[in-house]
């Protein structure tokens, strides 16, 4: 028998009485934290600099750029873009910045996606912190109840952000325009503007609610060739979710800090032609 | 390359109690850490019990949890840890322990009898059977598991929260369900039984918080959650929470 | 005695693996009820480790295919000594049971039009393996397991209790079939009347009383050092038969597969499947000359390529060119390797060079053989899409076994014993040919649980009882371990005990080096001199600790196993004086006409005295020969006479 034999301490998870009495809660030996506290920290970051943005209200657009926070802009307090991506359904009573109404829908495709669900319920929640590394909840019911079951509607946030790709399409294509809304410009912006709306796109066609829907509830793919290939090329953008979802959240960071310096003239947009 | 004297720490114990043991041991070129406990058990200590069988990751027997990290004692080279490094390995610790390095695995037997089975689809004679490859690809991933059940081991779900195995049946048995939800020519839906529903409602798929330490274990590489857990949780969507396909049931019952 | 639990059943079943799995299914679904005994967890039975697949003339890739071409290859692989009428039964019963696991959930890959998908093999002449990439091992252990599952989910819903028909045991082990009369009569063969068996996870003992008896156990590799069977093949039903005094068949003929892995050493010995040579890929030694060439036997020369051009043709243009020699039968290619290896043209780690990366595309590579592939990254560093693997010949399976009646599975000499799978003779001859193991597993699987309850439906009014003298001698001997400190009888005090491990390591390698893939008289002598005197020190094993899941006692009583089972295999070596399949003498090189109808029986030379008292010279095992019946003369038209002379003595041709 083992040399000095210790009672099962009485608790909970990897403590419960019939498991192997190991006091320590886990007994890995890398440096495990690294992984959820970046995530934790790169998450932070973005939803300060967003936040502040989003209720800002301001310097939000230097023709012919517009930030994505702000785009569709659907209240009367909008700036005034010539044939761009503003049309006042909410009329003047809307008090506070427009972006909020707009930004609930990124928002919730991206609260709801099942990369950021992992990277956050790991990152803030520590549920788990890390593999077998032990959570520190009493009571763990997952996505069984109200509130987290509404996870399930990441669905209708994805054909919602189809919609916010396609308007922000159309802002890329706008920033073709100079200044002066005439056509045949380009500038550093438009760069800017064409990276993000690529990572955009290529995230937001890599959603496995997206993978689903083109194939994955089909039962027999050799019935559905065209659909089958659909599934297979939305497969390997899947592959890439958790990257093209942090490339993603930079860029559209990126393009809004974009407008922000250039719409508060601490910088001037430089022009190829 | 050459031998050297490596140092362990062994769990060692029963269901009573028991703690890690200290062993200093041989290790030779291309070894890997069940030839070192082989070694021990050989050398120091004839009753050291450790499940085994293949010993070439085939079988998923030597499911041991190596510093802390669920793995397959067969697959873990030597050579992964530095020669100073002190190896710790320890039984599987979301299970009931036996002894030593054995733990009881029952509960991973009993919810695989709570899957119902394969339907054979009705009027197709045995030899009659037409599926093409491009059907039976996702099955396959899945029927690739060699059952080491180190998902089942490090799932928090049940890991960290013990009153969660009564209705919880862990990745491997939600990937038997998505299994057989994809199969090319399972009748289940025939016979009445609705596997994406069941998925969530009896085998417990929305405890799954698909933070991904299954699919981080498996020694097989199989994308449990990208390609098992989450098109089931999507095929449940499909059948539990789309308004429209709800909307189409509703007007659907009101006329029949 | 000891208190020991005792339950009721109509057919125990020794064994997991295929045979076992498909024994049970057959005889709960005739209604007997079943047990299931696994020495490992369920699922996780040698079986899992076959990788090539099965073979049975489905000709869905070949239609030329047909039961008569596939029996026609597996009695030139056994070198004609098969047991014909099994080899005809696997080969008519073969594709029935493989498209019944697809009605059981098995998904194997397919052809382009939706069919089983079947691979070439070694000594297969046409594509006939249905496989699953190089796990096929696995997808019929799971089916199996799946299945045994769903039928106990019937009963469940018919009685409320998942195992009341159907139930595995896992994690026992039987140390001895019993019997009705034998210690009441005193020599009559009793009947079989249950097992005798311990779980390993509490070391209690249990008896399962039952008149039908199926041993589905597998083999013997664990007796060798370099092997690539698993913990569990230490020949226990071979044994099991013995000890009940059941005749074991041919115990010489060991198949060494050529294609083991030689480095690392702590895995050496691990298999490199088959399909590595049936997809493509080929032989070189370290002049890199592909050797197989030279090797072509006599007997093969018509139906291999003469040049490397010729023999990459057949891959693409089957019809019109014969197959590359790598695909010789495996006797032929481990000799051939063998022979590279002394001659000093070997790699450096003491094997030859399989060389894919050259001959396929390495995303090809990966998909075919992803296990493959696995298997030499993560424990040999070696990217096999960009280098050579080096193998070497490793222990593979024994052609040997259980002596059967072909139709019943059942065993000779013992009413109501049976026996299916690797731990049965008979079926493949003096070789096995690569995917004749697994569908033999199923075919025969099968029949002996078909018998074993009918046995049981008939005797259900007369059950044979249970002798409870057995049962404590059983439970004494399977305790010896714990007291072997003390005096033994006729040994002097105090005697230290024996580790089991290190007898276990020395009966490896004496098997490995005197018994091993190239045999010579002297040699056997001095391994069965080296076996007796480990017999003597092997009743002195002796373990710490208690019952409870204790490896060292569980090796202890497998010692017993493997040095009966490896006296069988010496004994029978050494009686044998030619060549032939898996059996190999320097001393007498050549295949003998006159030998081919000559099975080896081997037997307990005392069933009744036990072990204790036999000496440690003379053995345990005493051998005999016996003449096998002729070849049906429907069976043996469908060979041409040319081909037949090379085989059959004179008198057989024209009887």
């Amino acid at each position: 028998m083992a040399t000095g034999t210790e009672p099962q301490p009485k608790s909970g998870g990897v403590h419960t009485g019939t498991r192997a009495a190991i006091a320590a809660p886990h007994l890995r030996t890398d440096r495990w934290w690294l992984a959820p506290a970046g995530t934790a920290a790169g998450l932070l970051a973005f939803i300060v600099y967003s936040t502040w943005r989003a209720f800002a209200d301001s310097n939000y657009y230097a023709a012919p750029y517009v930030s994505p926070f702000y785009s569709p802009c659907l209240a009367d307090r909008c700036r005034t873009m010539h044939a761009g991506p503003n049309a006042d359904l909410f009329g003047s009573w809307w008090g506070i910045s427009p972006a909020i109404i707009i930004l609930i829908f990124p928002l919730g495709f991206r609260l709801t996606c099942y990369y950021y669900r992992k990277a956050y319920y790991r990152g803030f929640w520590a549920s788990p912190p890390a593999c077998a590394v032990a959570e520190p909840h009493k009571k763990y019911s997952g996505e069984t109840r109200f509130p987290l079951i509404l996870q399930n509607v990441h669905r209708y946030f994805f054909y919602a952000a189809l919609l916010v790709a396609g308007t922000l399409t159309y802002d890329t294509v706008l920033t073709f325009r100079d200044e002066h809304y005439h056509w045949g410009h380009m500038g550093l912006g438009t760069l800017v503007f064409l990276a993000n709306i690529v990572l955009i796109w290529a995230y937001t066609l890599s959603c496995h609610s997206c993978r689903h829907i083109v194939g994955g509830k089909l039962k027999h793919f050799s019935k559905h060739p065209v659909r089958y290939k659909a599934w297979k090329f939305v497969g390997k953008l899947n592959n890439r979710h958790m990257q093209l979802a942090w490339a993603s959240l930079i860029s559209v960071a990126a393009a809004d800090f974009y407008v922000y310096l250039v719409a508060s003239g601490a910088f001037n947009d430089p022009r190829f032609f | 390359m050459s031998s050297y004297e490596a140092r362990f720490k062994v769990w060692r114990g029963d269901v009573k109690g028991g703690d890690l043991e200290d062993f200093k041991v041989e290790v030779n070129d291309g070894e890997v850490i069940l030839d070192i406990i082989h070694r021990i058990q050989a050398t120091q200590a004839s009753d050291l019990a450790v499940r085994w069988n293949c010993k070439a990751g085939k079988c998923g027997s030597c499911s041991a949890e190596v510093n802390g990290r669920p793995r397959l004692m067969c697959m873990t080279r030597m050579s992964v840890f530095t020669r100073e490094e002190t190896i710790t390995v320890t039984p599987l610790r979301a299970f009931p322990v036996v002894r030593d390095l054995v733990t009881d695995v029952g509960f991973n037997y009993q919810k695989a009898r709570e899957i119902p089975s394969f339907v054979p689809p009705e009027g197709v004679a045995a030899g009659e059977y037409r599926m093409m490859q491009e059907d039976v690809d996702r099955s396959q991933e899945f029927r690739k598991c060699i059952e080491c059940f180190l998902c089942q081991d490090t799932c928090h779900v049940v890991r960290d929260h013990e009153e969660n195995k009564t209705a919880f049946a862990g990745p491997r048995f939600l990937m038997r369900v998505a299994e057989l939800d994809m199969h090319p020519l399972d009748a289940a839906a025939d016979s009445g039984l609705d596997r994406k529903k069941t998925a969530q409602d009896e085998h417990g798929l929305g405890y799954c918080n698909i933070t991904k330490c299954c699919s981080e274990v498996c020694p097989e590489g199989i994308h449990i959650t990208d390609n098992a857990l989450i098109p089931l949780k999507e095929r449940a969507v499909d059948r539990k929470y789309d308004p429209l396909v709800w909307l189409g049931s509703k007007i659907g019952r009101r006329s029949s | 005695m000891s208190v020991v639990e005792r339950q009721e059943w109509d057919v125990v079943v020794v064994g997991a693996g295929g045979a076992g799995l498909r024994a049970a299914i057959e005889a709960r679904e005739r209604g007997a009820r079943t047990a299931v005994i696994c020495k490992s967890l369920f699922g996780k039975a040698h079986t899992v480790m076959a990788e090539g697949g099965i073979a049975a003339a489905m000709g869905n890739v070949n239609s030329h295919d047909s039961w008569q071409v596939h029996f026609r290859d597996t009695l030139r692989g056994g070198k004609f000594l098969n047991q014909w009428r099994m080899s005809e039964l696997h080969a008519k019963e073969a594709p029935d049971r493989v498209w019944e696991l697809e009605t059981w959930g098995a998904l194997f890959d397919r052809t382009k039009d939706g069919r089983i998908s079947q691979r070439n093999f070694g000594g297969h002449e046409y594509p006939r393996l249905a496989h699953v990439g190089d796990r096929t091992g696995l997808e019929l252990i799971r089916t199996l397991q799946q299945k045994i599952v769903s039928l106990q989910q019937e009963d469940y819903k018919e009685t409320g209790d998942y195992e009341s028909r159907l139930k595995v045991y896992q994690e026992c082990t039987v140390t001895r079939v019993l019997k009705d009369t034998a210690s009441i009569s005193g020599s009559a063969a009793g009947r079989v009347s249950g097992v005798f068996a311990y779980e390993r996870e509490t070391g209690r003992f249990m008896v399962l009383e039952a008149p039908s008896v199926v041993i589905a156990t597998g083999g013997i590799g664990k007796s060798f050092k370099v092997t690539s069977n698993s913990w569990e093949y230490t020949g226990d039903g071979h044994a099991l038969a013995l000890l009940a005094g059941a005749p074991l068949l041919n115990m010489e003929f060991v198949q060494f597969h050529p294609t083991g892995m030689v480095w690392p050493p702590s895995v050496k010995g691990i298999l490199v499947t088959e399909s590595v040579r049936g997809d493509g890929g080929v032989l070189r030694n370290s002049e890199n000359k592909r050797f197989m060439f030279d090797y072509i036997p006599d007997v093969f020369k018509e139906k291999y390529a003469e040049s490397e051009a010729e023999g990459d043709r057949w891959y693409e243009d089957p019809d019109n060119n014969r197959r590359p020699p790598e695909l010789l039968p495996r006797d032929e290619v481990a000799r051939a390797i063998n022979s590279e290896v002394k001659a000093g043209r070997g790699s450096p780690h003491g094997g030859v060079f399989l060389d894919v990366s050259t001959r396929m595309p390495a995303e090809v590579i990966r998909r075919r053989l992803p296990s493959m592939y696995h298997q030499f990254k993560e424990l040999a560093d070696v990217d096999i899409t960009a280098e050579a693997m080096e193998v070497g010949p490793t222990c593979h399976y024994v052609m040997g076994g259980i002596a059967v009646e072909s139709d019943t599975a059942a065993a000779r000499g013992v009413e109501g014993l049976f026996a299916a799978g690797e731990v049965a003779g008979g079926m493949h001859g003096s070789n096995r040919l690569g995917g004749n193991s697994l569908s033999d597993l199923l075919v025969f699987g099968r029949r002996a649980g078909w018998h074993a309850a009918d046995h049981a439906a008939d005797l259900a009014e007369s059950r044979p009882l249970v002798d409870d003298t057995e049962v404590d001698l059983a439970a004494a001997e399977a305790l010896r371990p714990f007291s072997a400190e003390g005096p033994e009888p006729g040994q002097e005090n105090g005697r230290t005990p024996e580790n089991p491990y290190t007898l276990h390591q020395e009966l490896q390698q004496t098997m490995n080096d005197l018994v091993g893939i190239i045999r010579r008289e002297g040699e056997m002598e001095r391994a069965l001199e080296k076996l007796a005197d480990l017999r003597v020190r092997a009743r002195r094993a002796g373990v710490e600790g208690h019952r409870q899941f204790n490896p060292g006692w569980h090796l202890a009583l497998d010692l017993r196993n493997m040095l009966l089972v490896s006296e069988c295999v010496a004994r029978a070596a050494l009686e044998r004086t030619e060549s032939r399949g898996g059996h190999t003498r320097e001393d007498h090189p050549g295949m003998n006409r006159d030998w081919r109808r000559i099975n080896l029986i081997c037997q307990l030379t005392d069933p009744n005295g036990g072990l204790a008292a036999a000496d440690p010279v003379s053995g345990q095992i005493s051998l005999t020969r016996e003449t096998t019946d002729p070849i049906r003369a429907d069976l043996l038209a469908l060979f041409e006479k040319e081909e037949l002379v090379k085989y059959l003595a004179e008198e057989e041709l024209y009887e």
